[in-house]
């Protein structure tokens, strides 16, 4: 229990010295862009199949359970909504843990073993402000991007999945889509989406930047960043739905 | 050079008169009681140590007795519990923060595993501390510096590879160019030898002195080597339970009445 309060006090005052970091020149944009490239552009890929095969399997699942009460009918607007709302924003925020603070983790903790943050202390940088600013503003800003992206792809997933026993056109597709979405059910979404990336960004750079025991600790950074960030994403789901609901959004 | 009396006393009554001359030397870095514990295990317990302008320094002694902590405190990687640190006359515990850190510029280190960017290449390595000074300099100097750097420790032609190609010896001399590429006065080594072939060692060893005649440094090196002591000290001073245990010239300490400093040069 101990151990516990320690490592949130830690926590705490690692995002206290965040907020204390970001905002105070010298800004390093150069590397922020640079993280943005690496955490962003490179994780299109991963998450447009994951997003495509979601779509397609989502409304390939629903199809049966829609058509046993008449509603095939809303089988678009049903995909739309629950992809747009949370299947997108969680499960491509999920991947993002697996693959961004996986490796934020283990390159941090590497570059602790390795000296390479203590070097940078000694060539008039400020490691903290250089590798963890830029890493956690970069997943806070490139997180809902991809999820607009793998929103947008889990959507020609699902027009694909409805096309599998059907026929329907893009246009009447796409055109039912838009008109069943509502700001109300995308705002909220990318909002808490924000909030997912600098969860795993900053929970990422926590695990790596302490990391101890040598190489084993490597491992270890790695490892429990993503566990420790999924369920991070998870119970600010649950609170950002709670907020939601309250607000009767 | 300065004359110096040295006057011998004997019951209160001068009895001779020695004039010496001395090579007058500055003390850049002087440590006064410094103390450092990690948790219950107390590293440093009490080092009181002067460093003269243009020696260098070896400090010996086993793993544990608090050499690489020594010089973490001079860098600022680490801070010392109680004690003073004086670098170029000014004690640090009066310094602001950022008159510290102007001062710290002047001083080099060379980590023990070279500490290299993996991310970067050849060139990006020895740009980084390059680019980060506050003071701007133009990218045909930088190139300038970077090639001067690589050429001073024989590395011209790996400019452009990436540090994971690099041998162990090839990444030392990369970290060394690294660190004298921002032409600093002290020159602090952390095992420099650790993990090389004798002849590898020997080469760096070489680089050491080198790089003390080209560019006028005070260096202080933490050895294991016995060898790279010998080539290297004009000092050297063991350590030993967090204290400066003996202190003297090479042949000084190989020739020791006390047999716990004699066994460390019987290699």
């Amino acid at each position: 229990m101990n151990k516990f309060f320690l490592e949130v006090t830690s926590i705490a005052s690692f995002t206290l010295r965040f907020f204390k970091e970001v905002f105070k020149p010298p800004y390093e944009f150069n590397e922020l862009a640079k993280q943005a490239f690496m955490i962003g552009y490179k994780s299109f890929g991963l998450v447009a199949i994951t997003g495509f095969i979601i779509g397609l399997v989502l409304t390939i699942q629903s199809r049966p359970t829609l058509a046993k009460f008449g509603a095939e009918s809303l089988l678009a607007a049903m995909v739309a909504v629950s992809i747009v709302r949370e299947i997108g924003p969680v499960i491509t925020a999920l991947i993002f843990a697996g693959k961004v603070g996986s490796g934020i983790g283990a390159e941090l903790a590497s570059m602790k073993v390795t000296e390479q943050i203590d070097a940078m202390q000694v060539s008039w940088t400020n490691p903290f402000k250089y590798l963890v600013v830029t890493r956690v503003v970069a997943a806070t800003l490139m997180l809902p991007m991809l999820v607009l992206f793998s929103d947008a792809v889990g959507l020609l997933g699902a027009f694909v999945g409805v096309n599998l026993k059907g026929d329907v056109s893009s246009t009447l597709f796409f055109s039912y889509i838009f008109n069943s979405l509502e700001f109300k059910d995308l705002m909220p979404a990318v909002i808490k989406t924000f909030f997912f990336g600098f969860a795993i960004g900053l929970i990422g750079c926590y695990k790596g930047y302490y990391s101890d025991k040598g190489t084993e600790g490597v491992g270890k950074a790695a490892n429990s960043a993503v566990v420790f960030a999924s369920l991070t994403v998870f119970i600010i789901d649950m609170i950002a739905v709670q907020i939601t609901s309250l607000l009767d959004y | 050079m300065a004359t110096q009396m040295k006057i011998m006393v004997e019951d209160n009554k001068q009895v001779s008169t020695e004039t010496t001359e001395t090579t007058e030397k500055s003390i850049v870095v002087e440590m006064i009681n410094l103390k450092k514990s990690f948790g219950e295990k107390k590293v440093l317990v009490d080092i009181s140590l002067k460093i003269y302008k243009g020696e260098n320094l070896v400090i010996l002694g086993k793993s544990g007795t608090g050499k690489s902590v020594l010089i973490k405190c001079i860098v600022g990687l680490l801070e010392w519990d109680e004690g003073d640190l004086v670098l170029f006359g000014q004690a640090v515990s009066n310094l602001k923060r950022n008159e510290l850190s102007e001062l710290r510029k002047k001083i080099g280190f060379l980590f023990q595993s070279g500490a290299l960017y993996d991310s970067m290449t050849v060139r990006e390595n020895l740009e980084f501390p390059l680019r980060r000074q506050k003071v701007k300099i133009v990218n045909d100097e930088i190139n300038l510096r970077v090639e001067e750097a690589l050429a001073n420790v024989g590395l011209s032609d790996a400019i452009d590879q990436m540090t994971s190609e690099l041998s162990g010896g090839m990444r030392k001399r990369l970290g060394l160019a690294r660190t004298l590429i921002l032409k600093p006065e002290i020159m602090l080594y952390d095992e420099p030898t650790t993990g090389l072939d004798p002849i590898t060692s020997r080469e760096i060893s070489e680089l050491i002195i080198q790089v003390q005649k080209n560019y006028d440094t005070t260096s202080i090196i933490i050895t294991h080597d016995i060898e790279c002591a010998k080539l290297t000290g004009n000092r050297i001073i063991v350590l030993k339970d967090g204290v400066c245990y003996a202190e003297g010239s090479f042949e000084e300490m190989q020739n020791s009445t006390d047999k716990w400093v004699r066994s460390f040069f019987e290699y």
